[in-house]
């Protein structure tokens, strides 16, 4: 089976952004990246399902050169290769430019199955796994909490506001993956040392125009500083007070 | 004027809260609002949409709900119409359906808006990026504005209009198709949706405690109960509970953090909360900082006396 986990590089989870002089972006300088926390389980994903079914997992990024840092990471878990489709702006790519550079290295791939997060956690848009789907006119669920794949059919289960729902679908899919569906694995010193000899490809990115355009970039109001009401359980009828009277929302 | 097409969710002839406030975010542009409906009711669901903003409906039938035969006829709909904007509540269920529409348009989607407004044929959208932690203002050079809108962000409306129910047929089956819902136990309501949220952290100490937060969320009757991360890590509450940069994002009327310090992740997931409560016996908590209303003391002393005096408000009605 030709599996690809799809994955991008993100600023840590603990950055406070500062906007650079355009205005219109994130300070670039002073970041320290990592690979999003819903890639992971995407990459968990693809060398459980290799581990089961048999065949190979590349890792594909639109990313910088330096991407090749969390590529390593899952080849070090297990991978067998990796392609950086390299773009110094990929900071600017929109969902619509990004999937469409995915989808055709990974209709070159001949991918089976393709795993990436749900959402990566920098722009929080959660659009490129089921645009790369339909681009390519792959089957997707997105969200997956459980799945299973049997021959060339699968069954997904994914979390929606009315409850828990169950996907039949046959391959090729693109699944998304959120948390619960598994735990990612650690790297071992024997993982990391065959990484180095594993080959990752850097592909120029072609280049496909944002319609997405960014006119300003503002950091959320500071919440007004609120106030302690009070101390244990004496305080409760000046915050039922509060609540009722002065916020209004009981 | 430019028309907008509206994807409103329903079920059994009865369209979701959330795609009301997205028809009604619709109509707040000026633009001409089209519902697109599919599945079985939408027919019944369509009729009423007159009274919510919307001056057509295109319903589409469907046996059985699939995302990607969805997003292709809504694709279609937005095409025929010759509409300027597309756009979805932010639901799991919208989240799943939209990207697919946008690829099928050939645009670009904007997720999670809190903001949409149109000049013309022109729309912009701010959107929430990092969580929460950069807000982002765009638009787009693509032919459709394709969008989906965070919910409790946008209200609906109430007009006196009807509207014209149309029906379209659906281009066919789709590759991906839903067999079977698992109901939330006791009609639970989900932490990204309730009007109120009531959420523990590792301070309660053992995961039994969450009774303690189970009872104030039951006192409140409309409450959802959150969950921090390093309680979710911990295996004490169920990964749909996590409120923060890896789980969700949450903007009800009231958030109640009882034993939470205030990470910076579960910060980002709930900042845009109406009102915020922190309850934490450590006073210097960063969760303070944040609180419009805070008491400094023990969770299993001041959250059963709170359980009490929000059920003793709701007996009096």
């Amino acid at each position: 089976m030709k599996i690809v986990a799809c994955i991008k590089r993100v600023p840590v989870t603990e950055t406070q952004p500062k906007i650079d002089a355009s205005g219109t972006a994130m300070e670039s300088s002073g970041v320290e990246h990592m690979l999003s926390f819903y890639d992971e389980l995407g990459v968990e994903e693809a060398l459980v399902t290799k581990e089961k079914h048999g065949g190979e997992v590349t890792v594909l990024t639109l990313g910088p050169k330096e991407a090749s840092k969390e590529v390593r990471e899952c080849l070090a878990k297990g991978a067998d290769q990796g392609v950086i489709l390299a773009d110094a702006d990929w900071n600017q790519r929109d969902c619509r430019a990004t999937a469409k550079a995915l989808a055709a290295k990974i209709g070159e791939l001949g991918a089976d199955l393709v795993f990436t997060g749900w959402v990566a956690t920098d722009r929080d848009n959660a659009a490129v796994g089921p645009m790369v789907a339909t681009y390519l006119d792959y089957a997707c669920v997105t969200n997956v909490i459980e799945l299973s794949i049997d021959g060339t059919t699968g069954t997904a289960k994914r979390e929606s506001e009315a409850g828990i729902e169950t996907y039949t679908f046959s391959l090729p899919a693109v699944i998304t993956c959120q948390k619960g569906l598994n735990e990612p694995r650690r790297a071992g010193l024997k993982g990391i040392m065959a990484a180095k000899k594993k080959a990752v490809e850097e592909v120029p990115f072609e280049e496909v125009a944002n319609q997405a355009e960014v006119v300003g970039l503002s950091l959320p109001p500071a919440r007004s500083e609120g106030r302690i009401v009070g101390e244990g359980a004496d305080a409760v009828p000046a915050l039922i007070e509060a609540l009722r009277n002065e916020a209004q929302v009981l | 004027m430019s028309k907008i097409v509206v994807y409103v969710e329903q079920n059994e002839g009865k369209p979701s809260t959330a795609s009301l406030e997205a028809l009604g975010a619709a109509h707040a542009t000026g633009s001409e609002v089209v519902a697109a409906l599919s599945g079985p009711g939408a027919e019944a669901a369509a009729g009423g949409l007159g009274a919510h903003g919307a001056a057509h409906a295109v319903v589409v039938p469907a046996e059985q709900h699939s995302p990607d035969q969805v997003a292709r006829d809504l694709a279609s709909i937005v095409t025929d119409q010759g509409a300027k904007a597309f756009v979805a509540t932010a639901t799991s269920t919208s989240r799943d359906v939209a990207p697919r529409v946008a690829a099928h348009l050939d645009c670009a989607l904007f997720s999670d808006c809190t903001k949409l407004e149109a000049s013309g044929d022109s729309f912009q959208v701010s959107r929430p990026m990092l969580a929460g932690k950069l807000v982002s203002e765009q638009k787009t050079n693509g032919p459709v504005l394709c969008a989906t809108l965070r919910r409790n962000v946008f209200n609906p409306v109430t007009t006196d209009g009807t509207c014209e129910v149309a029906t379209a047929d659906s281009s066919g089956p789709g590759k991906v198709v839903l067999s079977k819902i698992e109901a939330k136990p006791g009609g639970k309501l989900d932490v990204s949706e309730a009007p109120v949220v009531v959420s523990g952290g590792r301070g309660l100490k053992e995961p039994e405690n969450f009774k303690l937060i189970e009872d104030l969320a039951d006192a409140f009757g409309n409450a959802a109960v959150g969950a921090s991360r390093a309680v979710v890590d911990l295996g004490w509450r169920p990964h749909g509970e996590q409120v923060g940069q890896t789980g969700k994002t949450v903007s009800p009327q009231l958030y109640v953090a009882v034993c939470i310090s205030g990470a910076i992740q579960h910060l980002a997931g709930m900042k845009t909360s109406k009102v915020i409560v922190a309850i934490n016996k450590d006073a210097d908590a960063p969760i303070f900082k944040i609180a419009d209303y805070g008491i400094v003391g023990d969770a299993h002393e001041v959250v059963p006396a709170l359980t009490e005096a929000v059920k003793a408000i709701r007996a009096q009605g």
